[in-house]
């Protein structure tokens, strides 16, 4: 068995410790949030955060997880609604298919509590690594900008 | 006069010689300003050409800061005596080379003296662009003042006492200095010795700042990675050709050997744009240095100490299986379509970890405009700890060396806190 702290939660997991983390996560733990897409660290689908930093989860054994966070799109809600980034995607529709999308945000969440006020520059070079086969990128910056300004921060538009 | 008078002349004769020739060495003209020559004024094959020798020599990567315009300089080189900045090569009367006659250009290409007589520091290559031909140096020079002008003035240098004085590069220039143009070599040699300045990342430099004479090409390092043998100690598993040194240079990727990584990716990315036939002769010139090399007489089958690895290695094993496996085990897509397998890879039989571990924590990116997959750096999925592991690991599994003879955690952690300076 392994130990994993996931969301906050304590979990032992029946898994090698060469198991990519996202396969524990959906098939082990029911938590279907972060989506497999390429397999391979290139798409980004599968972002989970650890210890705060965004991490493609199918890519990270669990073997080198030990006592670290990780965190989920399903770790940003609380009972109060479904977190400033999930909602700002909503507001904005940034979603076509949908299946970029938890990542996306947990990649956006990574950079908004690292600097609540980045530049336009630096929320575009942080979102560069996921991709969306549908196009919706201009929503998705849209909708972090958004959150951001929830959150309290804001992006600085005159910065590119 | 006396005898003892006579002598006393003679010694002064010789004093005021010797100052006049340290003088002579120390001392340059000015050369005249010049208005700036419209770009209409220069023939446009010429400047085509200049191009491509622009790229050859990746003047750019040098020349240009980070948030910079192109040629405009800035960019700050750490050196062991301080910190140079790159100058402005743009046409710029005020901030660049725009009052720049050719006869100033080839002056400072040849013998590293600007403009106005001030020496050059040697961190500009010119001990390499000596070598260049007149016809190469004439059509870069009209490619350069073509160049948009860019008002740009980069920082001042920040140097440790003495080197803030540039007469003392006379000294630099007397010892190190042997100037060109090499009208005898063929083109591949004149242009890896000259524009192209292969030895000023590739052999190890001394206390001087000088490439070391007697060990060309025998590796050096820059940036924070190893610049690899490019003679008979070449590590390579598999023979350098010059069909395979082409493809490597002209688009990153050599088939039998590996990804173009660090400094050297932008360099073969910058070659994709220079002449095919010159980046041909250069090819062709490495091969034959490389011709007596282990790899050269003695092929290596794909070496895959699996098991071996494993059971040396546990941790190293599940992290491989979790974390690289789905592109480099054998049967895996990117395997399938030719990639190279690991025990190709020049990075894992050097004799330093570092260059692996700067792979590992920050990836490798396509070629600009490629749509092959990159490699994700792994900073935030391995600690130091496990970052040794993993490099231990690959070099026990896919290759036949003994383990690196470091501490691969510290040196995991030296690496990690480069890439955040």
């Amino acid at each position: 068995m392994i130990a994993l702290n996931v969301n906050g939660q304590s979990h032992d997991v029946d898994a090698e410790p060469d198991t990519p983390l996202l396969y524990v996560l959906r098939n082990d733990l029911a938590l279907n949030g972060a989506k497999y897409g390429c397999g391979l660290g290139q798409c980004g689908s599968c972002t989970v955060l650890i210890d705060d930093r965004p991490v493609f989860s199918c890519l990270v054994p669990l073997a080198a997880v030990g006592a670290r966070k990780v965190r989920t799109i399903e770790g940003l809600a609380d009972k109060d609604g479904p977190g400033a980034l999930p909602a700002a995607f909503e507001a904005e529709q940034a979603a076509q298919c949908g299946y970029c999308i938890a990542g996306m945000i947990m990649r956006a969440q990574a950079l908004l509590e690292r600097n609540p006020k980045p530049t336009e520059a630096e929320l575009r070079r942080h979102m560069a690594t996921n991709l969306c086969r549908c196009g919706t990128h201009m929503r998705i910056l849209a909708a972090v900008r958004r959150a951001a300004k929830a959150m309290g921060g804001g992006v600085a538009e005159d910065t590119l | 006069m006396t005898k003892g008078r006579w002598v006393l002349a003679g010694v002064a004769l010789v004093v005021v010689v010797v100052l006049a020739a340290a003088g002579a060495l120390v001392w340059h003209p000015a050369l005249p300003a010049v208005a700036v020559p419209p770009a209409n004024s220069f023939d446009r094959a010429l400047v085509k050409k200049g191009q491509a020798l622009a790229h050859l020599g990746d003047c750019a990567s040098c020349h240009t800061a980070s948030t910079g315009k192109p040629y405009a300089g800035g960019r700050a080189l750490p050196t062991p005596f301080g910190t140079i900045y790159s100058s402005n090569i743009t046409p710029s009367a005020d901030t660049g080379i725009g009052k720049w006659s050719r006869e100033a250009f080839v002056r400072a290409m040849r013998e590293g003296v600007a403009r106005d007589g001030s020496h050059l520091y040697p961190a500009f290559p010119y001990d390499h662009f000596t070598k260049a031909g007149d016809d190469d140096l004439a059509a870069l020079y009209a490619y350069l003042m073509t160049l948009p002008a860019v008002e740009a003035r980069p920082p001042a240098n920040k140097l440790d006492w003495p080197y803030g004085q540039r007469s003392i590069v006379a000294a630099w220039d007397l010892l190190y200095l042997r100037k060109g143009p090499d009208t005898n070599g063929d083109r591949g040699r004149v242009l890896a010795e000259g524009l192209a300045h292969c030895g000023a990342c590739h052999t190890p430099r001394n206390k001087l700042g000088a490439e070391d004479s007697a060990r060309p090409y025998d590796g050096a390092w820059i940036e924070g990675w190893f610049a690899p043998p490019l003679n008979a100690r070449s590590p390579a598993a598999q023979p350098w050709t010059a069909d395979e040194l082409f493809a490597y240079l002209r688009t990153g990727l050599a088939g039998r050997h590996a990804a173009a990584a660090g400094p050297m990716a932008r360099v073969t990315r910058e070659f994709a744009e220079a002449p095919e036939q010159d980046v041909r002769a250069i090819a062709a010139y490495f091969a034959n240095l490389m011709a007596k090399a282990p790899a050269a007489t003695n092929k290596l089958q794909p070496i895959d100490h699996a098991d071996v690895a494993a059971r040396a290695s546990p941790i190293g094993s599940a992290l491989f299986g979790g974390g690289c496996a789905q592109c480099h085990e054998a049967g895996a897509p990117m395997m399938q379509q030719g990639g190279p397998p690991l025990a190709w890879s020049t990075s894992l039989r050097l004799d330093t970890p570092n260059n692996t571990l700067q792979v590992l924590l920050h990836g490798l990116k396509s070629p600009a405009g490629a749509s092959g997959p990159a490699m994700p750096g792994y900073a935030a999925d391995f600690d130091d700890r496990e970052l040794a592991a993993l490099a231990a690991y690959l070099r026990a599994r896919f290759t036949d060396l003994p383990p690196w003879p470091v501490d691969l955690r510290h040196a995991a952690e030296q690496v990690r806190k480069g890439a955040n300076e």
